[in-house]
């Protein structure tokens, strides 16, 4: 028998690891250009080391992760991975809020790895090894029962990581307080490593066993969707507000790679296959554009000081490329044509229909609900950044700070303008890409290749006649655009316009205070979400003396219910059971042996009969 | 000839939209016994904005300046996805049903940056509300649109053209499409387009700073948006009586049903509209259960 603990560094290269490589590196070397000068600007130069030793060991116990072939090795790296990106976390370890946020990111992730050991161990009490072959070719026997218990220990320990709903707490926390390079590469890239845990030991190694895990995974992924897109809306500080856009976009990547476990099942390969395929490019696609918002919220930061949107607006006079760099991420992420994040969400909504297409009964009905979600989702989404593009950099500026921003320097611009690149480059070249990744996804679940493309510009899934080409798109929209200009030019001459104040109805003149604010934009939704949302305010009225009001104050907040209702109550729970606790811990030494030997028989005792 | 035959046939449907628009005011006044405006008045309107000069809000960027381009370019390529008089060949690779849905938001999400550039409240009052209100209409409209493709088993349109016969789900489903319309076109109950009353103006509240040429395409926009939204229940949802004489005769009767509707019930508070979008989505459902039950 091979030694269980035989710990030599082994590595696998399969396309899925290989893909997943590429994702780290595509934008772990943007995010390291884009450094430099970020952390010149906020830090001395002893902690722009440290920082950037952490930075560079950060990326490769990531790849690390995703190469490994052997579980034990694989909890290493894991381990290694949320220890690192705490101590970037807490980088500002000055700050309360830092400490706070790097509190709950490490209790969280734990309570994930917890999750993760047991099905590992579990795991390796029926198959006697820890190496990925091994563990893959003893599981095919394994009974049910125990398969189900696995895949829910699995699916709550990467689901910590990747923040799904209801696990989600701690990404909103850590990631906006991360400097913004660091932010870039956790919503980016680290919590995808999740997602290349439940493709690599659920449905590489465990194997879909019950339809209820692809229909599990796909309710899970449609709830984080629209959880997290309304509570972006809620948001205003521009990097919490592209958190919750992380725990949105993995569900939509969840989508895609639960539909895949269901067809799986189902014995729809070619539809897994896309399914995959969809979900694998969704993740390319927003660890590219979420990187780059990311680094521009970093930018805005930079030249502002702050990251509460209602004190920005008017940057895109002052910042005219990180504008410009922003706005493209906020088109991918929005969904819009002809870019990358548009590519994948269609690519989804066709796997949902082919899929509703293929199956009967309730099952019809479930994929097209959940496309309908998906959506939604999407509209939401635009919603929120028409919010934070607009309010952030349209506009007038709203305070002093905003007045005097400067747009940033090479460094960061070059790692912005290779993002920003990507974007585009996913998107036009969406066929050229999905045939390596449908690739992938095939090999990943052992099948035959399959082209979804008709040709290097136009994609075509399983061939049911239905097509989209993003570059024909551009193409046609350009020369609309061009056709109207020259024609207008042509027909009636050069545009009469002249430059004026805006119409301020005869009253006084208007000043940044009468712009539109993010709260005003987003009142609408949050009362249509008050369900959901339970929103309170709070209203202060500031007294000179006792008959005249100076001044009044007015806060408007949201319940986040699951951390009052859920997270508070457990935390209580854990509180009150150590109260208890307390009363065995006396101080007495002998007392103590007690425990041990008493400790000790039990485990002799347990250990006889198991 | 292809291109060529798909360019006149874009053309003549950019042509033609603000005369729907015309004979919906126009039966609309009748109905009120009014006379009202010629039905070419959209056209005069037109025609007097494009020799407009303009002034630009000294805040507004180069979004403000090229949004309507935009704007006319996103719907005219949404139009070019949809077969009229031809199909097939190219039109088809463009993209499909879907695709026809994010180009119209391609176009909404710079109109509505581009109301929230002049620093006015009344625009950001506008892009908040256009914004509210289309993500509720998505998820509706791709249920309409799967319950559609769902009955033919492709979302490519020109497979959807004119084939297959009425069912329960496609009406379910051009009743539920027809709410939406009411809503992305600007008319009552969700929007009214023939006021400027700060209170209600949701579309006409974003392009309130605009002037001159730029408020002339986004005019012709909206009338193109209008017309292509007829065509689609026409052509595809709910099918049979093929033909051009056929597909005018229900861009008419769709008319006359919008005015109808209009001049019969009243405007609805902002946030009835997700009571309104609900019942649209309610509608949609049932056609796709229609499906699944195979009627």
């Amino acid at each position: 028998m091979l030694n269980p603990l035989n710990l030599g560094l082994s590595l696998i290269f399969d396309p899925l690891s290989i893909f997943f490589q590429a994702v780290i590196i595509l934008i772990a070397v943007p995010a390291f250009i884009y450094s430099f000068e970020y952390l010149k600007a906020h830090y001395s130069s002893k902690k722009i080391i440290l920082g950037q030793v952490l930075f560079v060991l950060f990326i490769v116990s990531m790849l690390a992760v995703v190469s490994v072939s052997n579980v034990f090795m694989f909890l290493i790296a894991w381990e290694l991975m949320s220890l690192i990106s705490y101590f970037l976390v807490t980088f500002d370890s000055e700050q309360e809020k830092s400490i706070q946020a790097g509190t709950i990111y490490i209790v969280m992730t734990h309570i994930g790895t917890a999750f993760l050991i047991a099905a590992f161990f579990l795991m390796y009490k029926y198959c006697g090894s820890f190496d990925f072959s091994v563990i893959k070719t003893m599981l095919s026997s394994m009974p049910g029962t125990e398969k189900n218990i696995i895949f829910l220990l699995l699916l709550i320990g990467f689901g910590t990581k990747a923040g799904i709903v209801p696990l989600h707490i701690w990404l909103p926390y850590a990631h906006p307080q991360a400097p913004s390079h660091v932010s870039c590469l956790m919503s980016g890239v680290m919590i995808k490593t999740a997602i290349y845990g439940i493709i690599r030991f659920i449905i590489c190694m465990l194997g879909v066993s019950s339809l209820w895990w692809g229909e599990l995974v796909i309710v899970l992924a449609a709830i984080s969707c629209l959880v997290g897109v309304i509570y972006a809306l809620m948001e205003h500080d521009l990097k919490t507000l592209l958190a919750y856009h992380s725990v949105e976009n993995i569900g939509i990547i969840l989508l895609g790679i639960g539909s895949s476990m269901l067809f799986i099942k189902l014995g729809l390969i070619p539809l897994a296959i896309l399914a995959m395929c969809a979900g694998l490019y969704h993740l390319v696609n927003h660890a590219v554009f979420k990187g780059l918002l990311f680094l521009c919220a970093g930018s805005v930061y930079n030249a502002t000081g702050t990251r509460d949107m209602e004190k920005l607006g008017g940057l895109i006079k002052k910042m005219p490329w990180t504008s410009a760099y922003f706005l493209t991420g906020s088109m991918a992420i929005s969904a819009l044509p002809p870019l990358n994040g548009f590519v994948s969400e269609w690519l989804t909504l066709i796997v949902l229909f082919l899929g509703a297409l293929a199956v009967t009964g309730g099952l019809k009905l479930f994929l097209c609900l959940t496309a309908a979600i998906l959506a939604l989702t999407g509209g939401l989404a635009a919603a929120c950044f028409v919010k934070a593009f607009g309010i952030t950099f349209l506009a007038k500026p709203r305070s002093v700070k905003a007045e005097s921003a400067k747009e940033c320097g090479t460094s960061m611009n070059l790692g912005m303008g290779i993002l920003a690149f990507m974007t585009v480059a996913l998107g036009i070249g969406a066929a050229y890409f999905i045939r390596i990744i449908a690739a992938v996804s095939a090999n990943t679940l052992g099948a035959e290749t399959l082209d979804f493309t008709l040709n290097n510009f136009i994609l075509n899934p399983l061939g049911k006649g239905t097509y989209l080409s993003t570059p024909l798109i551009s193409i046609v929209f350009i020369s609309v655009m061009g056709i109207t200009l020259f024609s207008l030019y042509l027909f009636l001459g050069k545009s009469k316009v002249s430059a004026g104040p805006t119409w301020d109805c005869g009253y006084y003149k208007l000043t940044s205070r009468n712009e539109y604010t993010a709260t005003g934009f987003s009142k609408p939704f949050r009362l249509a979400f008050s369900f959901f949302l339970l929103p309170y305010k709070k209203l202060q009225k500031i007294k000179e003396s006792h008959y005249h009001i100076k001044s009044f104050r007015y806060e408007t907040h949201t319940t986040k219910i699951f951390r009052k209702y859920f997270y508070e109550n457990l935390l209580g729970g854990v509180f009150n059971t150590a109260k208890y606790m307390r009363g065995i811990q006396t101080g007495s030494i002998h007392l103590y042996l007690g425990y041990i030997l008493i400790t000790v028989i039990i485990l002799l005792i347990f250990m006889g009969r198991f | 000839m292809e291109v060529l035959s798909l360019i006149s046939q874009t053309i003549l449907i950019i042509i033609f939209a603000p005369l729907v628009s015309g004979i919906i005011t126009k039966i609309k006044n009748n109905l009120r016994f009014r006379r009202g405006p010629s039905i070419f008045q959209p056209y005069y309107n037109l025609a007097k904005y494009f020799s407009k000069e303009a002034i630009i809000s000294d805040s507004a960027s180069w979004i403000f300046k090229a949004t309507p381009y935009i704007v006319f370019a996103s719907t005219v390529t949404a139009v070019m996805i949809i077969p009229v008089f031809i199909g097939g060949g190219i039109t088809q690779y463009i993209g499909d049903f879907i695709a026809v849905i994010f180009l119209l938001a391609l176009g909404r999400f710079f109109l509505a940056l581009a109301g929230l550039d002049p620093a006015t409240t009344f625009g950001g009052m506008g892009s908040s509300r256009e914004m509210f209100i289309s993500s509720f209409v998505e998820p509706v409209a791709i249920m309409a649109i799967f319950a559609a493709a769902l009955t033919v088993g492709t979302t490519n349109l020109t497979a959807l053209y004119g084939i297959g016969t009425m069912t329960t789900s496609l009406i379910l489903a051009a009743a539920s499409i027809f709410l939406i319309t009411l809503a992305e076109t600007a008319r009552i109950p969700i929007d009214n387009q023939e006021t400027h009353l700060e209170l209600t103006m949701v579309h006409e509240a974003m392009v309130l700073e605009y002037g001159g040429r730029s408020l002339a395409l986004l005019e012709l926009a909206a009338y193109v948006k209008q017309l292509l939204f007829f065509i689609m229940i026409s052509l595809f949802i709910l099918p049979g009586f093929g033909g051009l004489l056929f597909l005018i005769a229900k861009i008419l009767v769709l008319a006359i049903v919008v005015a109808f509707t209009e001049v019969s019930i009243a405007k609805m508070r902002l946030f009835r509209v997700v009571d309104f979008m609900f019942f649209a989505g309610i509608l949609a459902i049932l056609a796709l259960i229609a499906i699944v039950l195979g009627v």
